[in-house]
């Protein structure tokens, strides 16, 4: 695939007088990982859900998979998997309803809700509201409804922060290494990250305060963004 | 657009039955209402004009209870982000909870009404239920659509409880006066009359306009 | 909005060349606001001098030409909110929500004067502070507690941007329930209001003349204390942003504004909203 999977270039965002992102500029290509650090109220979550089309930005131009944000942003829909904060599933539903729900809402079938179910090991426990069960198993089926449209582009909000290290393992073909889908990953460990990073983002009060290729970046720079 | 529609309202519907949040509630407040009239009315029975106005006042009261409720489990369980990430028209939500909360009122008539024939109403409803039906319907259509709009007006809001109720009691007056006026000559005790024709008509402007408006202005209630 | 307005309005006119879309810059402020002063002077003078003393009310009947304009110019102060509520949906330029929130603001006031002076009449004419059977007074208070939610709802959401969206989509709907409200009230009430807004024609000559010479001072009146509003609003603006900008780097750690129903104006967006060729 020749065009690249971001493209952007100035982006700004502000927050009533505050700018919440200010000329941000990058561009990822098809496959490869970008790794966004920066401490709390940085701008990760902002420019996470700028690419996912749920915000629109206020200034620049954003390209998601070769479509303008906002003006295409129905292109982007569809292509994109988002797994933020927020594990996005209904607590009385079971973890097979909240999935068939978002199954049916991309015009996805239920074989692929049951290999995925399955993908996550989530098999037994199916069938269960989802507030019964614990924190890292919702987080699994969380990484199952992001990933159950096939997207080409993963926009991963610590990822693997309710996981414990048998589960990442699980989860790595999807939304890790393994994957070979591009990844935006916002991320709180130099190490891990860094392992993990094709291209290195580090942003502070919403500018970008380090941008370069992670053979470039040591822990070292990642710390002095959170000084 | 239609399988849209449907797989929210499947999960409207599941969420409901789960949790019984909306419906019942609704219709016990209905008839809990009817017993405080009672008392404070100090009247076995009403008619005509009374009580029309009683009817229609609970049974706005109990649908704001579903507006209020309406749009709560998705913006607390990030359900807004979920629809939103997914290629489809953005207006299938608002008909769908549109007719999610017709559903709900329908079943709290369902309750209510007889509740009120049962408790309150002097004279028998008998012949004037096909024309009563088709009036709450008309009345329906209206708080269905004003109410998914102001559900969703306030529900990401600080005090959404209290600005849910404020800003649907006066856009529902219109409802109010048109349904009472027309309902009200059903219940009189001495030669009960079918509705007004009038009355309709504003029902049905009422319902065709802001119908309208919330298929307009919906969108824009969605984003972040 | 008091005293110091003529040297602020002139100040605004020299520091900041209106790159058109005039209404936030201060330019034919003064105009504008000689021309309120001589029309409003005009019309008291009509109705103190030269309109008759009408037969069955007497003098409190003057009220008419105040409290009628006066709920004529907020309704369609309402209902042009809506109109400009429209536009920011559309353009996504906040300027118009800005202008929205003031035509709505000030209909409130206006509002509230035509409540008042409508209940004095009443008083005066039919013995009690409040009727309910005349229609245009009635469904002016259910369309005045419908905006009187306008500010609460703002003030309940934080985001500047989604506070802006939400009360444009409120403006919208409340607008449309104007007429829609009217119409409903008015078919169930018996008729009791003097015809006033279909009848200016069935008026005496003299009569009709004041009362539009009041209604004319009364709307010139609305718009120039919206471009007075629009305007200090504007230049409060660009005076933070230039604090701003002299703080430099310790930007980040000012301290937060206390939360607002006023929708804020931030010059930067508004100019880069511009520079992006986006209609405005």
């Amino acid at each position: 695939m020749s065009v690249p999977a971001l493209e952007v270039e100035g982006l700004a965002r502000h927050y009533g007088e505050r700018e919440a992102l200010s000329d941000v500029s990058l561009t990822l290509g098809a496959g490869q990982t970008l790794v966004v650090f920066g401490p709390n109220g940085a701008g990760k979550t902002t420019l996470l859900r700028v690419l996912a089309s749920l915000l629109r930005p206020h200034a620049g131009e954003v390209r998601v998979l070769g479509s303008r944000l906002p003006d295409e942003a129905w292109a982007v829909r569809g292509r994109v998997g988002l797994l933020g904060h927020e594990p996005l599933l209904y607590r009385e539903l079971t973890a097979r309803e909240n999935l068939r729900y978002h199954a049916r809402l991309h015009g996805v079938g239920e074989e692929r809700v049951t290999e995925l179910l399955e993908a996550v090991a989530m098999t037994g426990r199916c069938n269960e509201p989802l507030r019964t069960l614990s924190r890292g198993m919702v987080q699994r089926v969380a990484v199952a409804r992001a990933v159950l449209h096939d997207p080409l582009l993963l926009l991963l909000d610590e990822p693997t922060s309710n996981l414990d290290p048998a589960a990442v393992e699980l989860v790595a073909p999807l939304i890790g290494r393994g994957s070979p889908r591009t990844r935006v990953i916002c991320s709180h460990d130099p190490g891990g990250g860094l392992a993990q990073a094709d291209l290195v983002l580090g942003l502070r009060a919403g500018r970008p305060a380090l941008l370069r290729s992670a053979a470039q970046v040591t822990p070292s720079d990642i710390a002095e963004l959170y000084r | 657009m239609r399988r849209t529609v449907a797989a929210l309202l499947r999960k409207e519907l599941l969420v409901e039955l789960r949790t019984l949040e909306s419906v019942p509630g609704m219709s016990l407040f209905a008839v809990t209402t009817f017993v405080v009239f009672h008392f404070a009315l100090n009247r076995s029975s009403v008619e005509g004009d009374l009580a029309s106005g009683i009817l229609w006042v609970t049974l706005l009261f109990a649908a704001i209870l579903g507006v209020n409720r309406l749009f709560v489990a998705d913006a607390d369980q990030g359900g807004f982000d979920g629809f939103l990430l997914a290629p489809v028209d953005r207006s299938a939500m608002l008909v769908a909870k549109a007719l999610t909360l017709l559903a709900y009122l329908v079943v709290l008539e369902l309750v209510a009404v007889p509740a009120f024939a049962l408790l309150l109403l002097g004279p028998p409803l008998g012949g004037a239920m096909p024309d009563l039906v088709g009036v709450l319907l008309l009345g329906d259509l209206g708080v269905a659509a004003v109410g998914t709009l102001v559900a969703a007006l306030a529900v990401r809001t600080r005090a959404r409880d209290l600005l849910g109720p404020l800003l649907a009691l006066p856009l529902l007056v219109p409802i109010v006066i048109g349904g009472a006026r027309a309902t009200s000559p059903l219940f009189a005790l001495a030669h009960p009359a079918g509705p007004a024709a009038r009355w309709l008509l504003t029902l049905g402007l009422y319902d065709l306009v802001f119908g309208l408006i919330a298929y307009a202005v919906f969108d824009f209630l969605l984003e972040d | 909005m008091s005293s110091p307005s003529r040297p602020a309005s002139g100040a605004a006119e020299t520091s900041q060349r209106p790159r058109g879309g005039g209404a936030l810059y201060g330019s034919g402020l003064r105009t504008l606001s000689i021309a309120t002063v001589a029309v409003m002077t005009l019309g008291l003078a009509l109705v103190f001098f030269y309109a008759p003393l009408e037969a069955e009310q007497g003098f409190l009947q003057k009220i008419f030409y105040v409290h009628v304009p006066l709920a004529i110019v907020a309704l369609g102060g309402f209902v042009i909110g809506g109109l400009l509520a429209i536009q920011h949906l559309r353009t996504r330029d906040p300027r118009w929500d800005m202008r929205s929130y003031v035509a709505i603001h000030m209909s409130l006031i206006f509002g509230v004067g035509a409540l008042i002076t409508g209940s004095i009449w009443a008083k005066g004419s039919w013995g009690h502070w409040w009727v309910w059977n005349e229609p245009t007074l009635v469904s002016f208070l259910i369309v005045f507690l419908l905006y009187a939610t306008y500010q609460p709802l703002r003030f309940a959401i934080e985001d500047p941007e989604r506070q802006a969206r939400y009360a444009s989509v409120f403006a919208i709907t409340a607008g449309a329930f104007v007429p829609m409200n009217f119409i409903a009230v008015r078919l169930s009430t018996a008729y009791l209001h003097p015809r006033v807004l279909g009848g200016t024609s069935s008026l005496p000559g003299s009569m009709a003349l004041t009362f539009m010479v009041c209604l004319a001072g009364i709307a010139l009146l609305f718009a120039t204390l919206c471009k007075y509003e629009l305007t200090a609003k504007h230049t409060r603006a660009q005076v933070r942003a230039l604090r701003r900008r002299l703080a430099g780097e310790s930007a980040t750690t000012q301290a937060r504004r206390p939360r607002s129903a006023a929708p804020t104006l931030n010059p930067a967006a508004t100019m880069s909203a511009r520079a992006a060729g986006r209609p405005g």
